[in-house]
């Protein structure tokens, strides 16, 4: 026993053991994520998706897992092997080491830094190399295309994110989510959504800009993320499936694990800026570290289902609509935002 | 217009390229053409004020048993009127003058009619097999064609 | 003129962005290029520069096989195959032009079915032809409600003559056997239902922002390019031609009913655009619901067989016989001799002319456009390549 609390307090040890932790939420969640998009997809579909395996189907996400274990891992011949390798567990590291500063309650974050947000950011464009990565070590003219169409968009698309994020800061105050999260303490009327923690004046006239920003980032996520009606690096109808049309067996699996957690990290980074993190709607009420889990989670889901919908709903972008919804849409309205934001706190 | 006038126009312009004509009792009354004239007789009732043949509905390359024939079938969208224009050639010698520039719709019929029977549109832009592989030898709908024994090395009958 | 985005790209720098072009293999094993077509595509970075279509990966030689049937007749089965999606259409063509051959006139209550189930038909190949288009999109949704849809009509087909996809049901001379008992309720039904369920779907997809920004000004087919490259049905409708076989070559009693022919307006974009092409098709179910009500209410009594020999054997000549498909004029040319099997024939289908057309209207467009180009064309490589 006390050879377990020392190696426990080895800080090293600690670490690992802490950085695992978000992968005992990943994992589950995958599972479950994959069970909701494909049961939403049916039901908007107006079929009933897998009703064999488990009750109504409820085995089928660990048979697909079991599937993708036992397929075949296919190297093409002409791909550059090492980067081919490399570059499904580069772009789930980005999005994993993004999980280090999610709160998923008062009590537990990966890391408690001052520069949170900022890390996330920095840290999720990590996905862009692996993508490119792939892409071009797929040796394949349709992978190519998909990894530069995706870099191109992930890059535009971090520009009016990372302003909206920055409206956010400029009301809060911090760039810790955790305090971020403590500054909406309080109910639903202090999420960042309806101006957070301000005084009364100030609230209402943040409001609009507030839920402009919310929009902003909402779809910069969903580009972020390559989903429909951004899903332009993976288009099925057009570039068969982008940057991994080469992949197979396990690494596509990971491919698509990562894909699912950068759906849950741009869905919880959403909850964090404007819809008050862990924290309860009702104030007082239902908090505490294990409702703040709770809730967190429970918001999370909501946007991820949110992108679903939207996902099995719209026909996808062209690329170069993609891009002016970017530059000339997106960034102009995030930058008027931030400076009329600047005005309101600094009043 | 009834094919009488518009084989009369005809007649009166290419007196000599006009080689056989039936009206009565035809189910689609046509005209042979003398093959070296045909394009110049497309051109012709394509551009007519009166006949406005714009719309080449199809052509198709036929093996008489001993000579080969392509026969078009033209419909006017401005008059509603139709007509079949005929060609036949000798099977040694199966060139015949693409009306491609005339109607590009023709374009990948005679490509077709090259690929399967083997005849040759002089003046085409770009006479390629189209049905059959690159490399395949001899023109299948030829009433003469017989079957390879191996294409590629790979058994031809199964 | 509309100005493609190499145009903009290049007034808008004011110098060529040209870099080095890339030679891309589209097919044939291509999610989007709807079965076994090939393009090569030129590409400089994401515009088409080029497009060269190879086709016949899906060659059968329909027309070798029928020049060795036994008889007339049994050509029908292999017409079935050659637009798979659309077999009662190709049927009713072949036996139009066989029936031109033969100099036969049908009973009225033939004329009566072949109609229902060739607009039947053509409901069922538009639903495919937008639902796949849809999903060339990236909406994959509308594909399922399409097809919802479309089972409905398989399910008529199959209570007429037992198959959902090649029925081989219209024979020379009139049809294999007459309408069930209470199919002509369970059609009345279907067209009631269908007009409800048809209006959520247009405004699911046909009307969606993304899509008319998708598909407005993309490909445009302009008129006399159109009527040069004797493309037919939508595909021609849309670029504004009026002009429909049923109408103006009439080959059964189309002329009884009352319909319109829906031509393209270019309500968001440009006349002759992919937009129009996938609308004239949405609007032409409409239309051909129109004519089975109609058809339906003023079915004749009758035969639905006209007694003709088993082994037909025509007075030598020739004829060419077309119908209105959903894809377009689908013509027949038979040859015959003094023989019980077809001298020659020839088949024009739609889709291997209209599909000539791509190189034309597709330069300058985006690698997406492409896909949306190929999907308004709405092409059956079974009928393509035969």
């Amino acid at each position: 026993m006390e050879n377990i609390l020392q190696l426990l307090s080895n800080p090293i040890v600690s670490a690992v053991l802490m950085a695992l932790a978000p992968l005992l939420f990943i994992l589950p969640y995958a599972l479950v994520t994959i069970y909701i998009e494909m049961k939403m997809a049916a039901h908007i579909q107006n079929r009933l998706a897998y009703m064999q395996t488990g009750w109504h189907g409820t085995l089928q996400p660990f048979a697909d897992i079991l599937k993708l274990l036992q397929k075949e891992d296919i190297i093409p011949t002409a791909a550059s092997k090492f980067l081919f390798i490399l570059a499904p567990y580069l772009v789930f590291v980005g999005t994993y080491s993004s999980f280090a500063v999610l709160p998923f309650s008062s009590a537990f974050i990966g890391s408690n830094i001052d520069l949170g947000i900022f890390f996330l950011i920095a840290v999720s464009s990590l996905v862009v190399v692996g993508l490119l990565m792939s892409g071009w070590a797929s040796n394949n003219k349709w992978s190519l295309f998909g990894a530069l169409r995706s870099a191109a968009q992930i890059v535009s698309y971090e520009i009016p994110s990372a302003l909206a994020i920055l409206g956010v800061v400029m009301v809060s105050g911090t760039m810790s989510t955790q305090e971020m999260t403590h500054f909406q303490d309080g109910g639903i009327g202090q999420w960042i959504i309806f101006g957070g923690n301000l005084p009364l004046w100030q609230k209402l006239s943040l409001i609009p800009f507030m839920i402009i920003l919310f929009l902003i980032y909402l779809v910069s996520s969903m580009a972020e993320v390559n989903r429909t009606p951004f899903d332009i690096p993976e288009a099925e109808s057009e570039l068969v499936q982008g940057y991994n049309t080469e992949y197979s067996g396990m690494k596509f699996a990971i491919f698509y694990l990562a894909e699912y957690a950068n759906l849950f990290l741009v869905s919880a980074v959403v909850v964090i800026l404007f819809f008050g993190g862990w924290t309860s709607p009702f104030g007082t009420f239902l908090s505490g570290p294990v409702w703040g889990a709770f809730w967190f989670v429970t918001k999370g889901m909501l946007f991820v289902c949110l992108n679903i919908w939207l996902r099995w709903t719209l026909p996808r972008l062209r690329v170069d609509q993609l891009m002016y919804v970017s530059w000339k849409v997106l960034t102009p309205f995030a930058l008027l935002c931030v400076l009329a934001i600047g005005l309101i706190v600094v009043m | 217009m009834t094919a009488q006038e518009i084989h009369d126009i005809i007649k009166a312009q290419f007196s000599d390229a006009v080689l056989e004509v039936k009206i009565e009792g035809a189910r689609d009354p046509f005209i042979k053409i003398l093959p070296e004239k045909i394009k110049d007789v497309a051109q012709f009732v394509r551009d007519h004020a009166q006949m406005k043949f714009d719309y080449l509905m199809c052509l198709s390359g036929v093996d008489y048993k001993g000579k080969l024939g392509v026969v078009y079938h033209l419909y006017s969208l401005t008059h509603g009127h139709k007509i079949v224009l005929k060609v036949e050639v000798s099977t040694d010698t199966p060139n015949v003058p693409s009306v491609e520039s005339i109607w590009k719709s023709a374009n990948w019929h005679e490509r077709e009619a090259f690929d399967l029977f083997g005849i040759h549109f002089e003046g085409h832009s770009d006479l390629r097999r189209i049905l059959l592989p690159d490399d395949w030898e001899g023109h299948p709908l030829r009433k003469d064609y017989e079957v390879p024994e191996f294409y590629n090395g790979m058994k031809v009958p199964y | 003129m509309i100005k493609t985005t190499l145009d903009i790209a290049r007034t808008s720098t004011g110098k060529s962005l040209r870099t080095e072009e890339m030679v891309v293999n589209m097919g044939p094993q291509h999610p989007s290029t709807h079965g076994v077509l090939r393009l090569e595509v030129v590409l400089d970075g994401e515009i088409v520069v080029d497009v060269i279509p190879h086709i016949g990966y899906l060659h059968r030689c329909f027309e070798k096989h029928c020049e060795h049937m036994t008889s007339y007749q049994q050509v029908i089965p292999y017409v079935d195959r050659m637009d798979y999606v659309a077999a009662m259409t190709n049927e009713m063509a072949y036996v139009v032009a066989a029936e031109k051959l033969l100099k036969i006139e049908v009973p009225e209550r033939v004329h009566y079915i072949r109609i229902i189930m060739a607009e039947l038909q053509r409901i069922a190949s538009h639903l495919i032809a937008i639902g796949t288009f849809g999903i060339d999109m990236g909406a994959f949704t509308p594909f399922l409600y399409y097809f919802r849809d479309r089972e409905k009509i398989l399910d008529l087909f199959e209570m007429t003559c037992g198959a959902r996809l090649l029925y081989n049901y219209m024979w020379i001379g009139g049809l294999s056997h007459d309408l069930p008992p209470q199919f002509v309720e369970k059609a009345k039904q279907f067209c009631v239902d269908f007009k409800k369920t048809m209006k959520e779907v247009n405004d699911l997809l046909n009307y969606n922002e993304i899509f008319i920004k998708r598909t407005a000004n993309v490909g445009v087919l302009p008129k006399d390019l159109a009527i040069n490259y004797a493309c037919s049905g939508p595909m021609l409708r849309a670029s504004g031609v009026d002009f429909d076989l049923r109408r103006d070559d009439p080959y059964t009693l189309y002329n009884k009913f009352e319909w319109n022919v829906i031509v393209g307006k270019g309500e968001v974009g440009v006349v002759g655009d992919v937009w129009n092409r996938n609308m004239v098709r949405q609007n032409e179910m409409w239309e051909s619901v129109r004519i089975i009500e109609q058809a339906l209410a003023t079915l004749p009594e009758g035969d639905v067989k006209k007694a003709i020999p088993k082994r037909i054997r025509p007075t030598p000549g020739d004829a060419y016989g077309r119908v209105e498909g959903p894809r377009g004029e689908l013509g027949f040319y038979i040859v015959a001799e003094d023989s019980v099997t077809p001298f020659r024939i020839k088949a024009r289908a739609p889709a291997f002319v209209n599909l000539s057309v791509i190189n034309e209207i597709s330069k300058g467009a985006m690698l997406a456009d492409l896909v949306a180009i190929i999907g308004s064309i709405d092409i059956v490589l079974g009928e393509v390549d035969r």
